[in-house]
């Protein structure tokens, strides 16, 4: 088992830590939520943020096991470490979720995003933006004599990055997908 | 199917109205005689007297309402039966599904208004699904810590035949909350309660949801121990008001003692409750000194508000259970020469006797009410409700409940009109029983409709309303935090109350002279049917003893005198 994984009414032995932490810095947790792919499973979750005044930063919802019916939230979220304990144990509580691991303390993680970015340029910009996107490893998806649309996936940063690069080469649309994460090694 | 699913989940009453999408299980009411169904007079009414009827037998309650506005009536009771953990099943009638979305006449999107205030809902679109939704939504509503939950039933799956399972054993496969405490952390607590000096244990209303058993417990531990006792507003009666470790009630409205010895305890066990806005004060002011263990069959109470030393995720009953096999195992060891201290002292805040009041001349002073109304009744086999305001807790100080489940309030929502409703759920669960609804007059009149659902079913309420002609909380607050300005806290034109109660067919009985109230009382109850009991008293009494907002629990307000521009603007901004 994971180092910090909630079960429904866990205790600190089950390592998802009751005690208090004192700090009151403002910390950024990536949450995975492992839930039952069911009518409105989706707006409860959302639901207890907003009324509860939780934090998302970025969310990422999509069915992982069509035969068990179950599907996995992202959710990129900030707030003290009490706040922090507060949401996993709220998101414990609804009945269609089955697990919360927070992917932050469980061990090294890693976080994907994937994003579409419209560049529209010609002459020196458009030859520039080709040559970043070819050193962030961007694909690029569709092209026209003005315009391209690039494909980059990556940790939220590059991602950032790369945008500001863009921007001043003439960056039209960004969409992005919101974080997925992984914990890192062999264990679920 | 709906009636089977009922019958198997051991239902015998249903509260509920009936309506256009509802109509295919009315007729299948109609056609059985095994579930009773108590017609009440609006839908919040059925939500509050099932949360009466849950609370007084420790099973869930049922209600059977239509879509629309039948559903949307329903939503104070739902929030209300969540914010206090009340196992209550609703059944809601829907628009046919090839409707839904269309806006259809009496169409509301019953599972997304209530979601967030039902511990879990569902919308039933397939017929073959009914069954096994309907005994999941009993089982999510009572295991772990109860709640309300909801089964939204449109109108052509109601029509539709299907296949009906019966209920499995041991409910879904996927609810399943830990009931069992963390052993080390229950020794640690052992630990700790073997050599407190100053310990009290803080009870609440998961010692009652937990089941009579706990209570038992609760009891035995506490006598054994010799640890004082103190509850919130939600668990009086799990340890007997007549225990001689009782400290009263604790928190805003509580005993000086039970306040004082919270803030100066030097281990602080907390029992099913979850350090609530109006018990703690001021946070960063709480119990400055004190180690604390939370017991808590919800994971998500514990260190929401207070950060505690010991958490332990549990029922209370299984907890304690350990708990004392552990102690006793230890060889039943406690502080002695430190407890006869903190006893002594602890009589010493009893010497204060913050509950005093003088009955001068003939006016009515609503605590003397209540003492006369516990003397007079104290030996029947009683039930109080109350509804919500200064009587509720007049009621709560000066009322004394021996045993758990007699006591129904509403504690977390604080919604007024709730008792009424209540008493004839509670009524309906205890047909013998004395079932008083303690109400202030504001708060009765707003669900006063269901007077007609006590005459029709023959339910003997007592409605004792205590009333000052004033929303007296409101106006206390007014008085103690906005300059007296008493803007829109008086009833004016009031109903006559004997007059209404002779309109609806029961019996009515004022009272306004402090010589009369014995006889009036007894009246009331020797008399075989509802009754609304007119108990004028004085206007303008304040409720004490009171911790103010923002305040610290040493910092409580006893009497008037006290009481000049006590509340800070940081407090005041507090509810």
């Amino acid at each position: 088992m994971s180092a910090l994984q909630i079960k429904k009414g866990s205790t600190k032995h089950s390592a998802y830590n009751l005690r208090p932490n004192f700090s009151d810095v403002e910390e950024r947790h990536t949450l995975a939520v492992i839930v039952d792919n069911e009518a409105g499973v989706l707006a409860r979750v959302i639901g207890l943020f907003s009324g509860r005044g939780y934090n998302i930063e970025s969310l990422t919802v999509a069915e992982i096991d069509h035969t068990g019916h179950l599907s996995r939230i992202t959710i990129v979220t900030t707030g003290t470490p009490q706040v922090i304990e507060q949401i996993k144990a709220q998101l414990g509580r609804i009945v269609p979720v089955h697990e919360v691991h927070d992917l932050t303390v469980e061990g090294a993680a890693v976080e994907r995003e994937l994003a579409l970015f419209k560049v529209e340029g010609t002459g020196d910009k458009r030859v520039e933006a080709l040559r970043l996107a070819d050193i962030f490893r961007a694909n690029v998806v569709d092209s026209t004599l003005t315009s391209f649309v690039f494909e980059i996936t990556g940790a939220p940063e590059k991602i950032d990055a790369f945008a500001e690069l863009m921007r001043p080469l003439g960056l039209l649309e960004v969409a992005r997908t919101g974080v997925a994460a992984l914990s890192r090694g062999g264990a679920a | 199917m709906v009636v089977q699913a009922l019958k198997d989940q051991g239902v015998d009453v249903v509260f509920g109205y009936p309506g256009g999408a509802v109509l295919p299980i009315y007729d299948e009411i109609f056609q059985q005689n095994e579930i009773q169904h108590i017609l009440v007079r609006h839908e919040q009414g059925a939500v509050h007297a099932a949360e009466g009827y849950a609370r007084a037998t420790g099973k869930p309650g049922v209600v059977l309402v239509t879509s629309g506005p039948g559903a949307t009536n329903a939503v104070t009771g739902l929030t209300d039966a969540l914010m206090d953990s009340i196992p209550i099943v609703v059944l809601t009638g829907q628009v046919p599904t090839f409707m839904i979305g269309n806006d259809a006449f009496q169409e509301a999107d019953t599972v997304g208004i209530t979601r967030p205030c039902t511990k879990h809902n569902w919308l039933v679109k397939d017929t073959e699904k009914l069954s096994a939704t309907l005994h999941e939504a009993f089982h999510v509503a009572t295991a772990g810590r109860p709640g309300p939950v909801l089964v939204d039933i449109p109108k052509d799956v109601q029509f539709a035949s299907g296949t009906y399972q019966a209920p499995q054993k041991g409910g879904s496969r996927r609810y399943q909350p830990q009931v069992k405490g963390d052993l080390e952390a229950i020794t640690e607590l052992v630990a700790a309660l073997e050599t407190a000096k100053r310990p009290i244990f803080y009870t609440g209303g998961g010692v009652i949801n937990s089941g009579p058993g706990a209570s038992q417990l609760l009891r035995e531990l506490v006598e054994a121990t010799g640890f004082p006792i103190t509850s919130t507003l939600m668990g009086l009666g799990a340890y007997p008001a007549s225990g001689k470790h009782w400290l009263g009630m604790l928190g805003m409205h509580g005993l000086y003692e039970a306040n004082m010895a919270m803030h100066g305890c030097d281990l602080m066990i907390n029992i099913g409750a979850r350090f609530d806005d109006r018990i703690t004060g001021r946070v960063d002011a709480f119990s400055p000194n004190s180690k604390k263990v939370h017991i808590d069959i919800d994971p998500s109470s514990i260190n929401k508000v207070i950060r505690v030393d010991i958490p332990i995720v549990g029922d209370v009953a299984h907890v304690l259970e350990d708990m004392l096999k552990i102690w006793k195992a230890r060889g039943r060891k406690t502080n002695k020469e430190g407890l006869a201290k903190w006893w002594n002292q602890i009589n010493e805040w009893r010497k204060v006797d913050c509950l005093k009041f003088e009955q001068k001349g003939k006016v009515i002073k609503p605590q003397y009410a209540l003492k006369r109304l516990e003397e007079l009744t104290k030996g029947h086999e009683r039930y109080i409700c109350t509804e919500v305001g200064q009587h509720q807790m007049w009621a709560a100080q000066y009322l004394n409940f021996e045993d758990p489940n007699r006591w129904m309030t509403s504690g977390g929502l604080g919604t007024m009109g709730y008792g009424f409703p209540a008493s004839i759920g509670v009524q309906m669960a205890h047909p013998d029983a004395l079932v008083i609804n303690v109400a202030g007059e504001a708060s009765w009149l707003m669900n006063m409709q269901e007077m007609g659902t006590a005459m029709q079913f023959n339910l003997p309420v007592k409605q004792f309303i205590l009333n000052n002609e004033r929303l007296g909380m409101v106006r206390q607050w007014q008085e103690l935090l906005h300059g007296e300005r008493y803007s829109h806290s008086w009833s004016e034109s009031l109903p006559d109350f004997v007059k209404l109660a002779e309109a609806f067919g029961c019996k009515g009985i004022l009272c306004n002279d402090a010589d009369d109230l014995d006889d009036a009382i007894m009246e009331m109850i020797n008399y075989d049917g509802p009754v609304i009991f007119d108990c004028l008293v004085e206007k303008h009494e304040n409720c004490f003893p009171m911790i103010p907002s923002g305040k610290a629990h040493n910092e409580m307000l006893l009497g008037d005198a006290s009481t000049k521009d006590v509340i800070g603007a940081k407090g005041a901004v507090m509810v």
